[in-house]
This record gives C-alpha cells, sequence and structure tokens, in this order.
C-alpha cells in the first residue's frame, strides 16, 4: 500500500485514494479525433515515471496529478490540478 | 524416544495430543512439551505418509505440523514449534488415517518410486471426466490439516500506526538498536515473534543474559518505545508499510477478550531489520526421520526448556556453531557419541571441543540414518570415504545458516553472495531499510557435498522433494530455477522453502556447473509466515463486509412486508405480494393495476445530482449527449452519457430547475461512477467553468405515482393541475414541499414526487391514501421491469452494456448536432458506424416461451447472432416478449428465429419486432 501526499491533506494512505487514469490518456474536449484516439487507446507506457490521476475519494475529493515511477513506485511529486489549482 | 527426558516438576498445564493428556511447563512450546513427554513422532509427510518429528524449535518447522483447537477455533498446519501450550490445548497430528502411528496412508511410501516429481503431468493424461476421477482420490491422499467448517467465533482487528523505526526480531541486535533510536527520541516499534524477547540470547546467554535483555526491554519503554510480542512482521509493502500480524491468543485459545488477533498497518520511516538466520539441515538418507533435529533447536530444547531431546547424540555440522550444541547436550547428560565435521581441518572451535573429550572426527558427512517409526537408532557416515556406524537417538545437524531476508526483498532489495558463509546476505534496498545483526553477517560455513542416497535424501520435508526429484527435474530439461520449483513444488509448502531453497539452489547450481548465485533465486513472496484468512478480513468478516443502507422508507414498506431486492447500496421492494400470491403473480397484478388505473413505487435510490451555477448548461452539455441548454425553465427532458470513446455508460433525465440551476438524474447502479465523472469533468477536464455538481442521491426519497389515473390522482394531492408531460412544478403534499416531475418510465402517464428525505414518509401516506382511493396500489421493482421491458425502454447494467453506442439504442436522433459532448469524437469512429453492429429490437415468441439470457441463432447450431437482454410477459395477455441485441438487428423486422438456451435446457422460436411493444405511438403518457 503506498502513501500518497495529497497536495491538499498531506501524506495519506494510498487506501484513500482512487486511481483515475494516465494524465497521456485525457482527452481534452476539442482534440481531433485521431489525437483522442491515440490518447485513449495507445498509451505510452513508460518503464519509469509517469503522471497519474489519482482522486482523494475518501478524503478532500480533489483529483491530483501524482509522478510515480512504474517499477519502483516511487512517487516524486504530486499536485493540485484543475480548479483546485486555479489561482 | 524411549522415555521422558525432563522430570515433570513444575508441569501444570494440561494438554492433549491425539487425544492422550500431558502436562506441560508454563512456556513451553507444544513441541517442547511433546519431547518433555517423550512423544518424538508427531505427524506423517505430505506424499509418502513418511513418519515426521521435530526438527526445528522454531517459525521454519516443516514437519511438527498440528491442527489445534476445536470448532470454529481449530486451526489446521500449525506449527508444533511455534505455539505455547495453554491449559486445555487439544492437539491433533494431521495426515495420518487411522492413527499415527498405524498409518494406511504409508503404502505411498512402498509406491514412491512412482510418485515422481512431475507425478500429476505424466500420469493423468486423458478426457477431464477421467481427471475428475483421478481427483476425488487425489485430494482425500495429499492435503495437510483441513479446515475448519464452522464460523470463528473469535474477532479479528486491524489497526494502523505510525513510527520513525520500526525493528523486527528481539535478539541482542534489535534490542541494541531499538533502544538507540528509542532514547535518541525516535518514535520505536520492536516487534518480536516469539513469546518473549531475546531470540539467540535465550538459547546462547553468553556476555549478554535474560538480565540484559530484560532490563533493555524497560529502557525502551521508558523511552516511548513500544514492545510487541507474538508479533510477526508479514510483509513489507511499499512506501516503507509493514504489515504486523499480532496474536493476542495462541491458536486455538479462546481469547481473554474476544479478540484472537491484531493485524498492524505500520508505516515506519525507517525499519531495522534484525531477522537473524535459519540453519539449514543437511541432506542425507532418511534425514526427515524423527530424531533428526537441526543443532540450534537441540541447543535451545535443552537451554530454554529444560528438554533433552537426546541420550546418544550425533552431531554432524560444517561450522563452529554446532559445538556449542555439542557441549550443551552434553552439560545436560547427553552422550555425545560422535560430532562429524564436513570440512578437513580442525577449526579452534574443534581442537577445544577435542581437548574437552568430544570425538571430533573431520572429513566427516553423515550417510544415513537409520530407526524404526518413533525413533532414530543409527547413525552412518563417510569419514575420510570411509563409513563409520554409531548407534544414537539423535542427529544435530547444522548445515550453515540462512539469513532471513524475506523482508529485505519485498522492500525491493538485492542481494549479495557471501562465499564464506555459503549464504545471501543483504544489499541495498530501494526503500528506507537496513539490515543488521545475524541476517547481515552470517556465520562462515564450509559446504558440504552430499553423499546418501539421492531418493531418501530429502530437501524439502513439507512437499516430499528430494535431491533425486530435483535431479529428476534437471534430467527433464527444467533449467531455471522457478520452472524446478514449480514442476517439483519445491518451497510451494506452507513454510516457502525456509528450509529447502538453499539446498536445491546448491544442487541446481551444481547441475549447471555454475555458482549458486548465478543459478538464480525465487521471489520472496509476503506473508512470511502464514496468516489467517479472518485477520485480513478483520472487522470486513461475518456481515460487516457489505454495509446495507436503508432508503428513507425502509420502514415504512416494512410494515407492508415486501419481497426485497438488493439495488446499489439498498434493499427496495420487488413487489407487495397479497395473501398466498408468488413474486410472478404480485408483479403482473401490480402491472396491471398500473396499466388499467394507478400505482406507485419508491424510486428514492436513483442517482440524482444538483447542478448549479452560471455554466451549468454549458457542463451538462459536455456531460450529456443531448442538448441540456436549450431546455425551458420548469421543462425537463431524457438524456443519455457516453463515454470518451463513444459508447453509451448511464441514461437519466435532466430538468431545468431555474435558469442556473438543474436535476440530474442517472441510474442507481452506477451512481458512483457517474459521481466520479462529474467531478473529474468539473475538476480536470473543465475547471474553468463556474458550476457546482453536488449529489443529492440521498438527499430526496422519490416517490413514483403511473397509470391512466395518476393525473386525477396528482391533481387532487398538490391541489393544482398536475404538470404536463416532462415539466416540473413545485408543489406542497400533505404541507410539505415537494417538487413533481412529470415523467414516464412505465409507459403510462406518471409523475414522480421527490421530498427532502427526512420529510417522506408522510408524503408517501398522503399519496398511498390518495392512490388507494383511486382503485390503485403499491407496486415494486419486478412491475416496473415488466412495464418498462413492455415500453421498450433500455435500463443501464441491461442493454446498455457498455458495447452499444447511441445509433444501436436507437437514441441517435437526440444527439446533441452541435457536438462538444464528451463522446462525440469517439463517436465518430469509422468502426461504429459499419455494418454487422449489434443492434436492439424487440421478439416475440412464436411458439415456447422466451428464455433469459438466450441466444439469438437463426438455426441450431448455428454462430450466435445476438442475445436476450430482458425477457417479460406483455402485462395484459401475458405473450411472451423480449428486448434483445441482434447483429444488424434494425433491418430484420418480421425475421424469424430460435431463442435458445443450452445452459437452462429451454428455447423459443421468435420473431424480430420494434421493441416499443407498447403504445408506439406515446399518446398514452402525454397530456
Amino acid at each position: 500500500m503506498m502513501q500518497i501526499t495529497c497536495p491538499h491533506c498531506g501524506p495519506r494512505s494510498q487506501s484513500e485514494f482512487v486511481y483515475g487514469r494516465t494524465v497521456d490518456s485525457v482527452v481534452a474536449l476539442d482534440a481531433p479525433a485521431d489525437q483522442a484516439m491515440t490518447a485513449l487507446f495507445t498509451r505510452t507506457n513508460p518503464r519509469g515515471p509517469d503522471d497519474e490521476i489519482w482522486r482523494h475519494t475518501y478524503g478532500c475529493r480533489a483529483w491530483i496529478v501524482i509522478t510515480r515511477h512504474r517499477v519502483t513506485n516511487e512517487i516524486t511529486a504530486t499536485r493540485a490540478v484543475g480548479s483546485e489549482a486555479l489561482p | 524416544m524411549t522415555g521422558p527426558s525432563r522430570n515433570a516438576a513444575g508441569a501444570t498445564l494440561r494438554f492433549t495430543f491425539d487425544g492422550k493428556t500431558y502436562f506441560a511447563r508454563p512456556g513451553d512450546t507444544l513441541a517442547a512439551a511433546l519431547l518433555a513427554n517423550g512423544v518424538a513422532l508427531v505427524g506423517r509427510s505430505f506424499k509418502y505418509h513418511r513418519p515426521r518429528g521435530i526438527m526445528t524449535a522454531g517459525i521454519e518447522e516443516p514437519n511438527a505440523l498440528v491442527t489445534v483447537g476445536e470448532g470454529g477455533r481449530r486451526e489446521p498446519n500449525t506449527r508444533a514449534t511455534d505455539l505455547f501450550v495453554y491449559d486445555g490445548l487439544v492437539a491433533r497430528s494431521q495426515n495420518r488415517w487411522p492413527n499415527l502411528s498405524f498409518d494406511l496412508g504409508a503404502v505411498f511410501s512402498l509406491a514412491a518410486p512412482m510418485l515422481p516429481a512431475g507425478f500429476y503431468y505424466k500420469t493423468f493424461f486423458g478426457s477431464a471426466k477421467r481427471w475428475m476421477f483421478y481427483e476425488y482420490f487425489i485430494r482425500k491422499a495429499a492435503g495437510l490439516g483441513n479446515a475448519p467448517t464452522e464460523a470463528d467465533p473469535d474477532r479479528f482487528s486491524h489497526r494502523a500506526a505510525f513510527c520513525d523505526v520500526l525493528v523486527v526480531g528481539a535478539g541482542p541486535a534489535g534490542l541494541q538498536a531499538a533502544l538507540e533510536h528509542a532514547e535518541a527520541g525516535k518514535r520505536v516499534i520492536l516487534a518480536e515473534q516469539d513469546a518473549v524477547l531475546g531470540a539467540s540470547l535465550i538459547r546462547d546467554p553468553q556476555e549478554l543474559d535474560s538480565a540484559w535483555v530484560e532490563a533493555t526491554a524497560t529502557r525502551i519503554r521508558a523511552a516511548g518505545g513500544r514492545i510487541l510480542t507474538r508479533t510477526t512482521a508479514s510483509g513489507y509493502w511499499e512506501h516503507d508499510l509493514v504489515t504486523l500480524t499480532e496474536r493476542l491468543a495462541e491458536p486455538g485459545a479462546k481469547p481473554a477478550h474476544g479478540l484472537a488477533q491484531r493485524l498492524w498497518h505500520v508505516r515506519a520511516g525507517q525499519v531495522i531489520l534484525a531477522t537473524g538466520s535459519i540453519e539449514r539441515p543437511i541432506a542425507f538418507a532418511h534425514n526427515d526421520r524423527p530424531g533428526v533435529m537441526l543443532s540450534q533447536a537441540a541447543r535451545t530444547y535443552v537451554r530454554r526448556f529444560g528438554v533433552l531431546p537426546g541420550k546418544r547424540v550425533v552431531v554432524a555440522t560444517n561450522n563452529d556453531d554446532a559445538y556449542l550444541t555439542a557441549a550443551a547436550l552434553r552439560d545436560a547428560g547427553a552422550d555425545i557419541v560422535a560430532i562429524l565435521d564436513a570440512r578437513p581441518d580442525l577449526s579452534a572451535a574443534a581442537t577445544a571441543a577435542q581437548a574437552a573429550g568430544h570425538p571430533v572426527l573431520t572429513n566427516a558427512v553423515p550417510l544415513s540414518v537409520d530407526g524404526a517409526r518413533h525413533c532414530l537408532t543409527k547413525v552412518t557416515a563417510k569419514v575420510d570415504g570411509q563409513t563409520q556406524s554409531w548407534p544414537a537417538d539423535l542427529i544435530a545437524v547444522s548445515g550453515g545458516f540462512t539469513p532471513v531476508v524475506h523482508l529485505h526483498m519485498q522492500a525491493g532489495g538485492t542481494l549479495d553472495w557471501n562465499e564464506a558463509a555459503q549464504a545471501f546476505v543483504p544489499k541495498a534496498a530501494r526503500q528506507n531499510v537496513t539490515t543488521i545483526g545475524g541476517a547481515a553477517n552470517p556465520q562462515p560455513v564450509h559446504p558440504v557435498v552430499p553423499v546418501g542416497n539421492p531418493k531418501k535424501s530429502f530437501i524439502d520435508f513439507q512437499n516430499d522433494v528430494s535431491l533425486a526429484d530435483v535431479d529428476l527435474a534437471w534430467a527433464e530439461g527444467y533449467r531455471s530455477v522457478e520452472h524446478l520449483k514449480r514442476y517439483t513444488t519445491l518451497g510451494m509448502a506452507t513454510d516457502q522453502g525456509k528450509l529447502s531453497n538453499m539446498a536445491a539452489l546448491g544442487r541446481l547450481a551444481e547441475k549447471q556447473g555454475v555458482s549458486i548465485p548465478e543459478a538464480g533465486l525465487t521471489t520472496f513472496r509476503p506473508p512470511y509466515t502464514p496468516v489467517s484468512m479472518g485477520l485480513i478480513a478483520g472487522a470486513s468478516g461475518k456481515n460487516a463486509g457489505a454495509h446495507m443502507r436503508r432508503i428513507a422508507l425502509h420502514d415504512v414498506h416494512t410494515q407492508k412486508n415486501p419481497i426485497w431486492q438488493p439495488l446499489g447500496y439498498w434493499f427496495r421492494p420487488r413487489a407487495y405480494p397479497q395473501g398466498q400470491e408468488t413474486l410472478a403473480q404480485a408483479a403482473l397484478r401490480e402491472a396491471r393495476a398500473v396499466r388499467t388505473g394507478v400505482g406507485m413505487t419508491d424510486v428514492s435510490t436513483l442517482a440524482k445530482f444538483e447542478v448549479s451555477g452560471p455554466d451549468a448548461a454549458a457542463f451538462l452539455d459536455i456531460i450529456c449527449a443531448t442538448t441540456v441548454s436549450k431546455l425551458a425553465v420548469g421543462r425537463g427532458r431524457y438524456t443519455f452519457m457516453l463515454r470518451e470513446d463513444g459508447i453509451v455508460f448511464d441514461d437519466g433525465t435532466v430538468w431545468r430547475l431555474a435558469e442556473d440551476r438543474f436535476l440530474l438524474t442517472s441510474s442507481t447502479g452506477g451512481a458512483d461512477r457517474m459521481a466520479t465523472h462529474i467531478s473529474y469533468v468539473r475538476q480536470y477536464l473543465c475547471p474553468q467553468l463556474r458550476v457546482s455538481a453536488v449529489t443529492v442521491q440521498e438527499h430526496y426519497a422519490g416517490i413514483a405515482i403511473a397509470g391512466p389515473k395518476a393525473k386525477a390522482a396528482m391533481d387532487a394531492l398538490i391541489g393544482a393541475d398536475a404538470p404536463r408531460h416532462m415539466s416540473t412544478l413545485p408543489a406542497t403534499i400533505a404541507g410539505i414541499p415537494v417538487l413533481v416531475l412529470a415523467a414516464s418510465y412505465s409507459g403510462e402517464r406518471a409523475f414522480e414526487v421527490y421530498v427532502e428525505a427526512s420529510h417522506a414518509a408522510p408524503v408517501w401516506a398522503a399519496c398511498e391514501a390518495e392512490v388507494t382511493a383511486q382503485g390503485g396500489c403499491l407496486y415494486g421493482l419486478e412491475a416496473m421491469e415488466f412495464l418498462r421491458i413492455e415500453k421498450g425502454h433500455v435500463v443501464v447494467g441491461g442493454e446498455v452494456d457498455g458495447r452499444m453506442t447511441p445509433a444501436d439504442l436507437a437514441l441517435d436522433k437526440m444527439l446533441n448536432k452541435a457536438g462538444g459532448y464528451i463522446g462525440a469524437t469517439g463517436l465518430s469512429r469509422p468502426a461504429l458506424s459499419e455494418p454487422g453492429r449489434r443492434q436492439f429490437v424487440g421478439l416475440e415468441a412464436i411458439e415456447g416461451t422466451i428464455p433469459e439470457g438466450a441466444m439469438l441463432v437463426s438455426a441450431e447450431g448455428q454462430s450466435p447472432q445476438g442475445h436476450v437482454s430482458a425477457a417479460a410477459f406483455r402485462i395484459m395477455d401475458g405473450g411472451s416478449i423480449a428486448l434483445a441485441q441482434l447483429t444488424d438487428g434494425f433491418s430484420r423486422y418480421g425475421e424469424e428465429l430460435i431463442a435458445s438456451s443450452p445452459t437452462r435446457g429451454q428455447k423459443a422460436r421468435v420473431r424480430v419486432v420494434h421493441p416499443h411493444f407498447y403504445d408506439a405511438a406515446g399518446e398514452r403518457y402525454r397530456d
């Protein structure tokens, strides 16, 4: 079980979070069809650090982005996103 | 063994083993108590039913496995060496019939040549039917203890903890480390799997004795450290999370406070492993017999428990440690008949032992032992190439030491090969963990080349794997250590190869002609020692696993004694049977009431979202695939939502309550998914939109009133003209403010009344009184299903199955022409508009009753072209109808097919029709 540092709440157990998706799989609303399909069906799937979107569902319910190493699970960064990160 | 080897003084605890009563001293393990009572034969082996005794004094014990306790507390495969005797303990031997001394299964031992490695793969060829026949006998003959059939009466709990330093193992190194960190002001947890602290100091109180252990523990506690005994670090997980399994009661015992075990989730800043090492056996013929014991174990029985495990003892070793055993056993009165040292030269310890009068032989390796069922009689060895024998009742063996690196490896560690110790020692780890003490610095040893008959030289005692089995696997082409493991089952028993893995690796490396580190290693998976299933479940066991939530009107329905049906997190009435009515009869009566008069039902569980803000309409145009922003205030419409790939994933209704305020409903079962989706879109995808989206699923209770007389009932209830179809009206029922929506799921004129959940009961009562006055009744989910199938309405999880596009469901005319909704891009994929897609159709039975879930084929034996997603009956005339998905179904109306369900042995001839069986023109639900 990992420990994820929520940018709003601090370090919390993974059990409070729900995995969303990788950042590279996000389909922007105005993405052209080929880009959207690439994001959906052709992931980069790196053997190394990757940016992932998680939700602190059993905490502040905010979506956050974490940079997690896919082999070692080392988390090198977490950040607030979207409306929570707006100035 | 022939008689007690400890006097009975102080033995006050009564216990039974295989029905016979014995006594133990407080602090005895079951193994120590059995040895003290002269019981040497403790179990039978897994495969050949060979007699087995007590080999170790710790958690690595492969042989002395017993079933302990009774009823729901019964615990099979408990190590007698890891079980402290309590008064009234009931233990039984395993894997024998009719009894331990006379075991019919031992016939397998005679058949050993026919049970080689890979026996199953080689023997049980042929049809699955034949395997079913073999399996019965194999399952009866194989296996260890039996799982209890009763529920466990005790509680198990989980506890989270945090500390700066977690120390695993309370031997001298662990105690010292815990002390230093605790006195430096760190939050320290020290976990020890034994019931007492000290580990090797209990066995070898040399410079540091029990007084030091006690004083150190006192200082650790005084500095704020927490010491947990009988607590095993069972797994090392991500980010320095270590699970500790704490036994609050011994296996099979009734816990003092009801709590049997506790699972700690410890998140540590730093982990120090002082886990020590496990002594290795030596492979020689019949090295699995009672009377063959590890050297340190023999010393432990003497020093810790005061039990002398043998009177005429041969010690076999490749290191200096076993000389301590020789001395300890002799001090306790045993006759050391020979010390077989595999090393070519006398070490300092060997010279000292010789000077003390011990018969030390160098270049001496055990060849075989002889014995009866219960005892050892003779030890034979190769000494300088010559065979020599001694009468003996115990052989204490030490083949070196294997550092306990399990947790280190689970922490993402790597290993170094220590040539002098012939052992793997911890190197770097990914996580914040260090290993200290014996686990980091094993004693030097001399490699032993086994000389005994390989067929009888066991390396994995629990799974009866001999050196010959490893050789056979090699001969048959199994080169990798992982293949060897799976083919021979070596290291796959409950001890997970704690004694056997190194011996197997040595043999494999020898075959490969490489060094041991080059031969590779298998994975060290948690748990370190077996963990009870109940402990993993913790408080989520029994009925606490799935919490039942009650809808606001739960108690009101209970008075009507309905048939309940789980739906999402809740229970909803499935039908309200009257008298002796069956479910089907009640549902049909209720559905007919809706078609002919009026009925009412609870729809409170529907997912509901209140979406508000200046950009609420724009936001819903993104979430919903239909146009929302053009809705007039006070109006609503049916809507559905797409995944990004264009597939429909939910549907519902959306209502404009004010210019900037909407109510969105969607399916009960998809509520969590929809809430997550909405929050993702709001927070991540469209953070610039000024909108709030709040789940109000349980805030409002919902009551649906449907039927030709629904309008009359509603007019009466609100004292005003009920709203037009797909319109909303704030109103008052029974003096309570409600929101009335005019929407129809049943196909009849219908309304939904939403009321604040805590005020639902009086509104329900008023509605029920009015519906009853109109000659109507309550209806449940089953009637609702009949009604919607006949009307051809899709349901999420049925027709909306994660594969259908709006066009497949004939919903594409409702799509927002302007696009911009989630899934619009996905819908442009060419494959989604190619011919050959499954499409939503209705089926009418021509002959027979359409089975739910049936496949649609043009003739028996043909490939299916679709399937039945929901089957029902015409409400008024009882004809069999169904909704289905059929390849190119829209162009196949009128075609005849067979709906076949081979699993139910049912089929029907059907005709493909439009799915709206009832009021296709949609006249009945409008004003």
